[in-house]
């Protein structure tokens, strides 16, 4: 393949343009949509920067980077990200472009749209070498082959020269090892000297040809390897050791072209690793030198050396003329496995593709392995006739069975099968149809389906007229369709936007003919195909624009529940986009998912579930599920408490709802607490997330806070509060917190010992939990008695609450302030905390912007102030003036912890006079005038502080 | 001569008001113009004959050209079903009622009309022999193998295997009924012997 691109591409006479010639625009849509797509497939691998970047004169403007990853100025625009120099990214100076990873570039055709075509020509034009770069990642990506590593070899002019021999030397090197996957335990030259013209053997040997020597160690040879690598070839040694400490070799083996062929004849073990893992793949590219230039690195890797399993992709490319060979390496995911590559969060693991797992063919192979042989044999030479005869004989065979299914398959059906949807026979193309969907159920199936290009003569037939066929090839893409990269080649191949026009149908005809009910039918295929393309976030993007949304909406007041699956199923998966999520709210979905919560099929109730799950972030859809009276089906259905996805669904609509109180009222009306205080033992994790959630947010009424209890909730959240599962336990966290406002709560919390293990999750990674824990904390300290005594019991603990101070994120940081001014109010426990530095972290922070940080902030100040000479401490730490313009913000819930602050400071003359700088009294002024008591009289406190400064200073100076 | 015409418009006009009474699917209007074509077609036929009907030459000529049918013995077999009295002559009757079959028919009377197709002996059985007959053709000979009609006759055993549903060894009009309802794409199991699907759409065009 990259022989035939690199020799295809067609350069006109001068040489620097692309002809444009058919051929050329094909290639040229291959490495567009290849680049387009790089960004998705392999996201770490896009953000690595080239060596060098690329540049070329671009058609695009400064008004095309709506992007918010670009900032524009005038004609000029540059992407936000930098390099470590600080120099942007992607820079354009209409009309240069440089542009530095393939993020970037990916981003960029995106941007460009209509002129996408237009841009990569330019970018190729541009610097002839990307293409044969382009051609390489291509030839190995596209394949999807599970390559670790590939050379690519100029031809040699049949002699080996000791550049080739370094090269292929390096590469090798590369791959020895400790590990139990190693191909070689080690590779070396038996002499480091290097005569100037790059051979290491001495000059008498020199003189027949030989380069140099190299003892190689492999991992299941005896002894060891001696090589002896010449300009005519490679071949292995025997060594006699001679009188004089002279070493004498003598040929001993035929030649090899090169090392790793040698190897390859002398290691089985390196022959497996070589042929079967795809260890080393030779690739002879034959390509016109004259295309490249001297040294040129377009892409390094970084990555740490390779080790042969659990290897995640990662490409080098390295083209370097001297060595006249292009050497690239690919290190691929391990088969079958990492999810890192997955276009969206929601693809099962099942949804990857499988490696392929061709068991040896059985000796003694079930009978209808010879009858399928010799029926597909008839197919290939059968007229119409016949053809449909033997159609229906192989639908005879029980196509669910997998033995059926790879039989097919390994006699060759499957080519058959994907040749005869090209034929014009309708009858031909449906019966093969028929057994296509039937057998695409099998993953193996699915992805040979794929590798064969039926995917895109099944794309193609959606067009058809006939509506059997139209259907029969939705359904089969529907069952294909279940792995990523068939997911893709749907939709570039127009799939989606053909699949989005079958759903125009009109689905609940008070009295439909004969030819309606098979649009609906049609519909409901379309809607099958578009629920497995849903998966990907691209396709998601496509379903939109390709006018989807409303029909899905006009689907969904559908009666009939294979049709609502379907579409339902289609809804919740795109729902993890925003965009979904406004079109379900303002097309009036809410109202059918709803409606149908309360159907008798569980699998569309799950779905309709999940859609609220997803969908009720937005306070608007909390509302309309409580309108149209979804939120009483929602707690009937946590009876269904043995159908775990289900109950998973459920749980979490209840857990989003339950963000408005107006919900959670209508929630305690139902009895809903009590269940689900019931369901937080022996669930599983995902079900418990959304039930913990739930009660973290119905506890905000403090009425439940005592259900809860009565109910037995206590005891089983604080156990949770061990698990490890991060979702869970930032919702645990807030369940506790919440619950410990209660003072009955807290006594149950304190026996069994919840505040420790609050404090434990302080050192959890997550900040999420991490500032959950701290907020928790605070009611602990607050409704504990002796809760100082308790704080001192943990050991370590003040310091390690104290340290969280110097966390990055500023969640954490406000609880953690929030919980030090609780700590605080106990005497021994400020004078720990003080001699662990709080005093000096918490000055540092002043300078924030956050208004919830600031408050806790000044809160906290205000407690640490009231030990030894914090307070003093504090303004010589220049905490004073910042908190001065605290009271300038708009939050007035940072006002009144402010003045306290302010307040406490000014017992020390020296923060007055700092306060008065600042113009302190002016915005006390305005505070004393506030509604709010405790504001009025800190603020007016502090005032008089500074007053009273003032008199004793005045006294001082006139007596 | 136009005279003539005159008088056949009228005769045509009576003929189609009682021949769409008796034919399913075709209006008056459908019918006449069907009529006229008949007549068309007949003018071209030599005078003896025409008194009789179409003769099997000039059906074929129809089946092969309107309706682009190939194979000589389909096309004979379909003469054969639509010449309902056996006197080698399509009659008008005979013309129209066939017509509205092969058109426009619902699946039941397309089940009926191919059984006829391909019952070749008339005797209300599809026999292994008639099978063999209008298949042979169907796939291509393996030369190289010890009997070239092996492929065809495996053939015909899965084809009898799939359709015999009393195990009589023939496929009787309820078995091959009941096997087209459970699968419609072996309607013309043995051979093409209907238009096809772009002809259907068209044959509004056909009758105007």
């Amino acid at each position: 393949m990259g022989e035939t691109f690199s020799r295809a591409i067609q350069w006109s006479s001068d040489a620097d343009q692309l002809e444009n010639s058919p051929l050329n625009n094909d290639i040229l849509t291959e490495i567009l949509l290849f680049t387009e797509d790089f960004d998705d497939r392999y996201p770490k691998e896009a953000r690595i920067l080239f060596r060098e970047p690329l540049q070329w004169k671009t058609s695009l403007e400064a008004a095309d980077f709506t992007s918010d990853i670009y900032d524009t100025r005038g004609e000029a625009a540059v992407s936000l990200e930098c390099d470590d120099n600080r120099s942007p990214l992607l820079q354009l100076s209409p009309p240069d472009i440089t542009v530095h990873s393939f993020y970037h570039l990916s981003n960029l055709l995106q941007l460009s749209k209509d002129k996408t075509m237009k841009e990569i020509r330019a970018c190729l034009e541009g610097d002839t070498l990307i293409v044969h770069a382009f051609i390489a990642i291509l030839l190995l990506l596209v394949n999807e082959l599970y390559f670790c590593s590939v050379c690519v070899f100029l031809p040699r002019e049949g002699r080996l020269s000791p550049e080739a021999v370094n090269t292929e030397v390096d590469l090798l090197k590369r791959f020895c090892g400790t590990g139990e996957n190693r191909a070689l335990k080690s590779v070396s030259y038996t002499s480091d000297y290097v005569f100037s013209n790059g051979c290491r053997s001495p000059p008498w040997r020199q003189m027949d040809g030989e380069i140099c020597s190299l003892i190689i160690e492999t991992c299941d040879t005896e002894p060891t390897l001696f090589i002896t690598c010449s300009t005519s070839g490679v071949f292995f040694d025997e060594r006699i050791n001679g009188e004089g400490g002279v070493n004498y070799y003598m040929r001993k083996s035929e030649l090899y072209k090169d090392i790793i062929t040698l190897l390859k004849n002398m290691s089985p073990h390196f022959a497996v690793a070589a042929n079967e893992q795809g260890f080393f793949y030779n690739v002879l590219l034959c390509m016109d030198s004259s295309h490249f230039y001297p040294e040129k690195i377009l892409w390094e890797s970084t990555s740490p050396s390779v080790c042969l399993k659990d290897i995640k992709l990662w490409a080098s490319l390295n083209i370097n003329m001297s060595n006249r060979c292009i050497c690239v390496c690919m290190h691929s995911k391990s088969p079958g496995g990492a999810g890192d590559f997955s276009e969206s969060s929601s693809e099962d693991e099942e949804d990857e593709e499988q490696p392929e797992r061709r068991a040896e063919i059985p000796t003694d192979l079930p009978s209808e392995y010879w009858q399928i042989q010799k029926l597909v044999k008839y197919l290939k030479g059968a007229n119409q006739t016949a053809t449909v005869i033997v159609l229906c004989a192989l639908r005879d065979f029980n196509l669910v069975q997998e033995t059926c299914q790879l039989a097919i398959r390994d006699v060759g059906g499957l080519e058959v099968l994907i040749n005869l949807l090209d034929t014009d026979d309708i009858r031909c193309k449906i019966g093969s149809l028929k057994i296509l969907k039937e057998i695409s159920c099998n993953s193996q199936i699915r992805q040979t389906i794929a590798d064969l290009g039926g995917l895109q003569t099944m794309v193609s037939i959606l067009d058809s007229p006939d509506k059997e066929l139209k259907g029969l090839a939705a359904e089969t893409i529907a069952n294909v369709a279940k792995f990523r990269r068939a997911r893709r080649t749907v939709r570039q191949h127009g799939g989606i936007k053909r699949l989005v026009e079958l759903l125009d149908c009109v689905p609940n005809g008070v009295s439909m003919s004969a030819e309606q009910e098979r649009d609906v039918e049609v519909a409901r295929c379309g809607a099958l195909a578009l629920w497995s393309c849903s998966k990907s976030t691209r396709n998601k993007e496509s379903i939109r624009r390709a006018g989807g949304i409303p029909l899905l909406a006009r689907l969904l007041k559908s009666s009939q529940k294979n049709m609502l699956i379907p579409v339902v199923g289609t809804l919740q998966e795109c729902a993890s986009e925003k965009s979904y999520r406004i079109a379900i709210q303002t097309e009036g979905m809410i109202e059918d998912l709803v409606k149908n919560l309360s159907c008798d099929n569980q699998e569309l109730q799950m779905h309709c579930a999940s859609a609220i799950f997803k969908c009720a972030e937005d306070k608007h859809t909390r509302d309309l599920v409580r309108q149209y009276e979804g939120l009483k089906p929602l707690v009937m259905l946590l009876n269904e408490a043995e159908n775990k996805q289900l109950l998973a669904a459920t749980t979490g609509a209840i857990w989003k709802c339950s963000i408005s109180l107006e919900n959670v009222a209508k929630f305690q009306e139902y009895k809903a607490l009590e269940i689900l205080v019931g369901l937080l033992k022996d669930q599983p994790e995902e079900v418990l997330v959304n039930v913990v959630g739930a009660l973290a947010e119905c506890a905000q009424i403090s009425e439940n806070l005592a259900t809860i209890r009565k109910s037995g909730g206590i005891q089983p959240l604080v156990n949770l509060l061990t698990g490890t599962n991060q979702a869970l336990l930032g919702n645990v966290t807030r369940a506790v917190g919440a619950c410990a406002t209660d003072p009955e709560n807290m006594v149950i919390i304190d026996r069994l010992d919840g505040v420790r293990l609050l404090w434990s999750l302080l050192k959890n990674p997550n900040p999420e939990v991490q500032a959950n824990a701290a907020w928790a904390i605070c009611p602990c300290i607050e409704n504990t008695k002796d809760a100082g005594e308790m704080v001192r019991s943990f050991v370590g603990g003040l310091e390690l609450i104290v340290n969280l101070l110097k966390s990055q994120n500023k969640a954490v940081l406000a609880s953690v302030c929030a919980a030090i001014a609780k700590i605080a109010k106990d005497v021994e426990n400020l004078a720990v905390i003080t001699d662990h530095g709080v005093v000096p972290m918490l000055a540092n922070l002043t300078n924030t912007g956050d208004d919830k940080l600031r408050r806790y902030l000044a809160e906290a100040i205000a407690c640490c102030c009231k030990w030894g000479s914090n307070c003093v401490s504090f303004g010589e730490a220049g905490a004073v003036a910042p908190l001065v313009h605290y009271l300038r913000s708009k939050d007035p819930s940072v006002h009144q912890a402010t003045a306290r602050a302010l307040f406490e400071l000014s017992k020390d003359p020296n923060n007055c006079i700092t306060m008065h700088e600042n113009g302190v009294v002016k915005l006390l002024l305005i505070m004393i005038g506030s509604t709010d008591e405790i504001l009025q009289e800190a603020a007016a406190s502090c005032v008089a502080n500074i007053r009273r400064l003032a008199l004793a200073n005045d006294k001082a100076k006139y007596g | 001569m136009q005279k003539m015409s005159a008088m056949n418009r009228k005769l045509i006009q009576n003929l189609a008001e009682t021949l769409c009474k008796q034919v399913k699917h075709f209006d008056k209007r459908e019918t006449e113009c069907l009529i006229r074509l008949f007549s068309g077609l007949l003018g071209e036929q030599a005078e003896r004959r025409a008194a009789h009907g179409l003769d099997r030459v000039r059906f074929r000529n129809i089946l092969h050209n309107t309706f682009g049918m190939t194979d000589d013995m389909m096309m004979d077999s379909v003469f054969r079903a639509f010449d309902k009295d056996n006197d080698t002559y399509i009659s008008v009757k005979e013309w129209v009622e066939g017509l509205s079959v092969f058109l426009r028919g619902a699946l039941d009377e397309k089940i009926k009309f191919c059984f006829d197709v391909y019952n070749l002996h008339g005797d209300g059985y599809i026999s292994r022999e008639e099978m063999l007959q209008m298949l042979k053709d169907s796939l291509i000979r393996q030369p190289t193998e010890e009997d070239p009609d092996e492929g065809i006759k495996d053939i015909v055993e899965i084809a009898l295997k799939k359709m015999d549903h009393d195990h009589d060894g023939k496929v009787s009009y309820s078995d091959f009924e009941k096997t087209v309802k459970d699968e419609n794409l072996l309607l013309e199991a043995f051979g093409n012997c209907l238009p096809d699907a772009k002809v259907e759409i068209t044959s509004n065009y056909f009758c105007m």
